[in-house]
């Protein structure tokens, strides 16, 4: 695709630094010390653990590694790279047995379907063991799939606090590679992995660089659609694109509340979480 | 004549006075050993910023029978302070303030007069806009105080100029935004500029009292700064930490920028007012409006 090349280099010590600083804050401020981290041996997840042990401590990490039958080995081998690199713990549970007990009564489920089950049972055993290990749940969701809604709604979504969800994903490629993530976690496509061969950019139909380029435009400096078609961008592509971020706006709030009193939570009822902290 | 300066970088528990009033107090005793005349803490200092409806229930009257002003007017005996805080006027209007505590009494407050409503700001949903920018004497010179968005407006430090002060104390609680490949953040960048600006147009002290720590996902980015009145840039806080920062400021340096370069005495305000009396129609019948 011709079009401008749109600059998303970051400074990557500072934005380590603003990171490092509000899993700290949002952390320690509400009585905590520690964190748990789903770790899928992925970018996202890689980097959002090596930020943790940073702001916290390899000692107050816990990582959960939660494999199902189909998850490839790539998954778990870069997961332990990353364990072992940063000293944090660990704790495996294969979600296989709890997942089959529901797909298992559907002989036609789909993928998609499937996909979800595993996402969510993922957040499952994450908020599960955050009680065991007093620790809160980070979130790793980044701001591409945020934007675009490729997640699943309270699977990988949820979490208590988020630090990389206003970085695409070609800047959580670039401050991963500064801090250090091992270049095979960096360099391997990006996957849900949710069935095999399965691919984000297979699955998206068009590639992060591309994308990020795009939401670049609209989103953090406004651009009109046609003034991204203006820089360059197919016009099939910039409509896909609008209409993927419009349509996944549910993904990205808490359920409106059918408002009937004079005070009602979400619209006038107005106070941060650090509340009081 | 030199002003031994603190300015105190917080972070502050959000809708918690008495916690931020235990870090002002723990400061001020800090600044007052190492011999400071004045002590300036951040926009909401008292109170934290995002407050929404925490507005009404954190406000406080800076009189001697206020329980959380009573300590601070006492340590005015020490040293001068300027603290962030809301403010309820008598008719229950809500303002966000910052008051110059000096001997024991209050010698200024000022109403922030912008109040930023666009983007992530939403003040003007909470709060009342001030309706004055005042100069006031303290004994290290004549000074004014400015409130963040206050000083993205040209003509509140203008009028500070005009009202005679020659330092000016900027507060604010910025939140850290825009990333790129440089070491400073964009809204980091955007305020430097802009004092650095004004320190050198209004041949004056800016000295700018940012905050640090975090709400919610919000970051404050810090940077405290003091520039000198040929806008040199004389100290600078760290980023994104809590911090004391002294400096020296020489305030003879007024003589010698101002001896230098005379824009104060060139100054034409008449000008200014007979063009802004014509731009808004006054002492001319106004047009009908098409």
């Amino acid at each position: 695709m011709e079009h401008e090349k749109i600059d998303l280099l970051l400074n990557p010590e500072s934005v380590r630094k603003i990171l490092t600083g509000f899993i700290r804050s949002e952390i320690s401020r509400v009585g905590y010390t520690r964190a748990v981290v789903n770790l899928s041996g992925g970018l996202d997840s890689s980097l959002t653990c090596y930020l943790a042990v940073e702001a916290l401590g390899a000692e107050n990490v816990l990582t959960l590694l939660l494999p199902y039958k189909s998850s490839t080995s790539d998954s778990l081998e870069h997961s332990e790279m990353v364990i072992n690199a940063l000293g944090v713990q660990s704790l495996t549970i294969p979600i296989t047995d709890m997942a089959d007990a529901l797909i298992g009564r559907f002989p036609d489920m789909s993928r998609v379907r499937q996909g979800n089950i595993m996402a969510r049972l993922r957040m499952i055993v994450l908020y599960d063991q955050s009680e065991v290990f007093h620790a809160l749940p980070v979130g790793t969701g980044n701001k591409t799939e945020i934007l675009l809604g490729y997640t699943t709604l309270y699977g990988d979504s949820a979490s208590a606090i988020n630090p990389l969800g206003d970085l695409y994903k070609t800047q959580v490629r670039q401050l991963a590679k500064s801090i250090g993530v091992p270049a095979a976690i960096i360099d391997k496509p990006p996957t849900a992995d949710l069935w095999v061969g399965q691919t984000d950019e297979g699955e998206l139909g068009f590639t992060y660089e591309e994308v990020d380029q795009l939401l670049y435009l609209l989103v953090d400096q406004r651009y009109k659609p046609e003034d991204c078609i203006q820089a360059g961008f197919s016009e099939s592509f910039v409509s896909t694109v609008i209409e993927r971020i419009r349509r996944n706006q549910f993904k990205r709030l808490m359920p409106p509340i059918a408002k009937l009193s004079n005070r009602t939570v979400g619209y006038d009822f107005l106070y941060l979480r650090d509340w009081g902290t | 004549m030199k002003l031994n300066l603190a300015i105190a970088q917080i972070s502050t528990h959000l809708g918690d006075v008495n916690a931020n009033l235990e870090k002002h107090l723990d400061l001020i005793r800090q600044a007052q050993a190492k011999g400071a005349d004045l002590i300036v803490f951040p926009e909401l200092s008292l109170t934290g910023y995002c407050l929404q409806d925490l507005v009404p229930t954190v406000a406080h009257k800076p009189v001697q029978g206020d329980a959380v002003f009573k300590p601070l007017l006492e340590a005015s005996q020490y040293i001068d302070l300027v603290v962030g805080f809301v403010d309820e006027d008598r008719r229950h209007r809500f303002y966000i303030a910052s008051a110059y505590l000096s001997g024991g009494r209050v010698v200024h407050i000022h109403h922030k007069v912008y109040l930023p409503t666009y983007g992530l700001f939403d003040e003007g949903r909470f709060f009342a806009n001030g309706d004055t920018v005042r100069a006031f004497d303290t004994q290290f010179g004549r000074m004014g105080i400015l409130i963040c968005e206050d000083f993205w407006h040209a003509s509140p430090p203008y009028l500070l100029w005009l009202d005679g002060a020659d330092l000016l104390i900027f507060t604010s609680a910025s939140p850290g935004r825009g990333i790129n490949d440089q070491p400073m953040l964009e809204s980091a960048r955007w305020v430097e500029d802009i004092n650095r600006a004004y320190a050198s147009l209004f041949t004056s002290f800016v000295l700018h009292s940012n905050r640090a720590g975090y709400e919610d996902g919000l970051n404050f980015w810090g940077g405290s700064t003091v520039y000198d009145p040929n806008g040199d840039l004389v100290s600078r806080s760290a980023y994104h930490e809590e911090a004391l920062m002294f400096t020296d400021v020489d305030l003879n340096q007024l003589h010698r920028t101002r001896a230098r370069l005379p824009l104060l005495r060139d100054e034409r305000p008449i000008l200014v007012l007979h063009e802004l009396q014509r731009m808004l129609g006054f002492g001319q019948p106004r047009k009908a409006a098409k």
